[in-house]
């Protein structure tokens, strides 16, 4: 028996099962894309992102009011979410002895692995029925405490990833515990933890579930956070169980959008963040 | 007021060092009856050592024997470990470096460490890694850091290798480079006594020698604590060697003393290379 054949067999058999693998792992990805383009693509027009929707029975129209308020609505939800979820990220990694950092990871989990529409019920009573009426705000605090433990962790594991002998480099050098850790420890990571809080911002860009009883939705442009307003994911469902042909084109053509959105959100910030960061290894 | 407020003020950057600010024989840093625990395992027991100023001393003694613990004592390193804490006093200039009114970060300026592998800040250049030290005290003024930045590279010995890169990613240096930049970046804030923690650990013979002839520069203007696993190492830098073991240190003395003529036996067993 020729050894090396065997072993070269071997390798390729392996290397050949891993790329199926890998082709398996992407072709939803690719699938949902192409569908997504070949259906949504042909009623993209100038129109789709300039005007509001054409009274129902009427052809013509545009999603800007729900582009513009899923822009409010997550905009509003990240000025929530990131800070609380960035500063409790930080403390965990920092006191990682501490009981508070004990429980707020465990809180963190259980929130983490809490369905979303849960949390929108929670909003709803919270918010909504004491105030009675929906809001976008109501959306948006939903969407923050989705928010919160994703951004929380990622945080703390990026931070985990630096060695403590930088830490131990910096207070050496006689830096405070406090700069320490946001210009040597967080400065280190922070590509990663942006990475992190991208992520978490597109998770709840797209969440519907959560905005169904607080944003309500809307026909109309409006900039009111007090008052109910329109989302791409929301929109996407309005269109895509409506009776109308040109209603489900329309939804295939707002879930197209609000990738778009997504995509050009996190392309931005990345290149803004290497342009910023920009080192080498 | 801190005890050390005197010399902090000192904050006017030595334009020209001074060759040597003290008479040789002058004790720069003494510990007395210093014992470090981690919780309730001690790790070094009652430790009474005198650092001469502008002398290079060595730490040796086997893995676990407590001299890189001990050596964190002295610039206050140790209690940031967990549940890390001392007892005994450590003199800096007289002035116990535990005494309630101290300001860390204040004492480990004027105590600098440089550890077992280099550990440039990856997000800057070799600029402001040299920098950082000056910074963080406050020091931004532009003329005065580039000054200082030049002169502690050629202290280091990395000057003429860097200095057309300055603005360069500290992590495109190599390894040896890189811990020549933490030794520049340690001796910036212009410090009394330098710790070195196995600074040759993680480098090939070359960069090694390169740092070990360091050594003897730096000497005329720091008082140099270094451990080292490396009794050849010990032997060829230091002034001045004390043997440790098991947490208690066993022996002190002149180098060439130590290595020749050890008083105790379990030293004399140790540097013939029969355990540790």
């Amino acid at each position: 028996m020729n050894h090396r054949g065997l072993r070269r067999g071997v390798s390729n058999l392996m290397v050949g099962l891993v790329t199926g693998v890998v082709l398996v792992a992407l072709l939803p990805l690719a699938f949902i894309l192409v569908n997504l383009a070949l259906q949504g693509a042909g009623s993209l027009s100038l129109d789709f992102f300039t005007r509001t929707p054409a009274p129902a029975g009427e052809s013509g129209g545009g999603v800007v009011h729900a582009i513009v308020g899923t822009l409010i609505i997550v905009g509003a939800a990240s000025a929530i979410g990131l800070p609380v979820g960035l500063a409790a990220g930080i403390y965990c990694a920092e006191y990682p002895a501490s009981r508070l950092t004990w429980t707020t990871r465990f809180v963190a989990d259980v929130l983490n692995g809490t369905p979303s529409i849960v949390v929108g019920v929670f909003a709803w009573a919270w918010i909504v029925a004491t105030q009675r009426h929906f809001s976008a705000l109501a959306g948006s605090a939903a969407l923050a405490i989705l928010m919160i433990p994703m951004v929380l962790r990622t945080t703390e594991e990026m931070i985990k990833l630096v060695p403590s002998s930088l830490r131990e480099a910096a207070l050496a050098l006689g830096y405070p515990r406090w700069r320490t850790s946001l210009s040597i420890v967080v400065r280190t990571t922070l590509p990663g933890i942006v990475t992190g809080s991208l992520l978490a911002v597109a998770r709840i860009a797209g969440e519907t579930a959560p905005l169904l009883f607080t944003a309500l939705g809307s026909q109309y442009l409006s900039f009111r956070p007090d008052q109910p307003m329109a989302a791409l994911p929301l929109t996407v469902f309005t269109y895509a169980t409506g009776p109308y042909e040109e209603w489900h084109r329309y939804a295939w053509a707002s879930a197209l959008v609000l990738i778009l959105v997504v995509l050009v959100l996190s392309v931005g910030a990345r290149l803004a963040i290497r342009r910023r960061f920009d080192f080498h290894g | 007021m801190s005890d050390l407020q005197p010399v902090a003020s000192r904050t006017a950057p030595p334009l020209v060092r001074a060759p040597a600010r003290t008479s040789a024989s002058e004790v720069r840093m003494e510990t007395v009856e210093v014992s470090a625990m981690y919780g309730k395992f001690t790790a070094v027991k009652e430790v009474s050592l005198r650092f001469a100023a502008n002398r290079v001393h060595a730490l040796i003694g086997p893995s676990g024997c407590g001299k890189s613990t001990f050596l964190r004592a002295l610039n206050r390193m140790h209690e940031l470990s967990e549940h890390g804490w001392i007892t005994g006093r450590v003199l800096l200039d007289g002035q116990d470096i535990y005494g309630s009114r101290v300001n860390a970060m204040q004492l480990r300026r004027r105590v600098g460490m440089v550890f077992q592998r280099p550990t440039p800040f990856p997000t800057m250049s070799i600029y402001d890694n040299v920098a950082a030290g000056l910074r963080v005290h406050g020091r931004h003024r532009r003329a005065e850091l580039d000054t200082v930045v030049e002169q502690s590279l050629q202290q280091a010995a990395l000057w003429d290798e860097v200095k057309e890169r300055l603005r360069a990613s500290a992590m495109t240096l190599s390894g040896g480079q890189q811990q020549r930049l933490c030794i520049a970046r340690t001796v910036a804030p212009s410090p009394d006594v330098v710790l070195l923690d196995e600074p040759t650990a993680s480098l090939d013979p070359q960069s090694t020698q390169r740092i070990e002839e360091l050594l003897f520069e730096l000497k005329r203007d720091y008082t140099i604590v270094i451990v080292t696993h490396n009794m050849q190492q010990a032997a060829r830098v230091s002034d001045t060697t004390s043997f440790f073991y098991m947490g208690t240190m066993v022996e002190s003395g002149p180098t060439r003393q130590i290595f020749t003529t050890p008083a105790d036996e379990q030293t004399e067993a140790y540097i013939t290379g029969r355990f540790g």
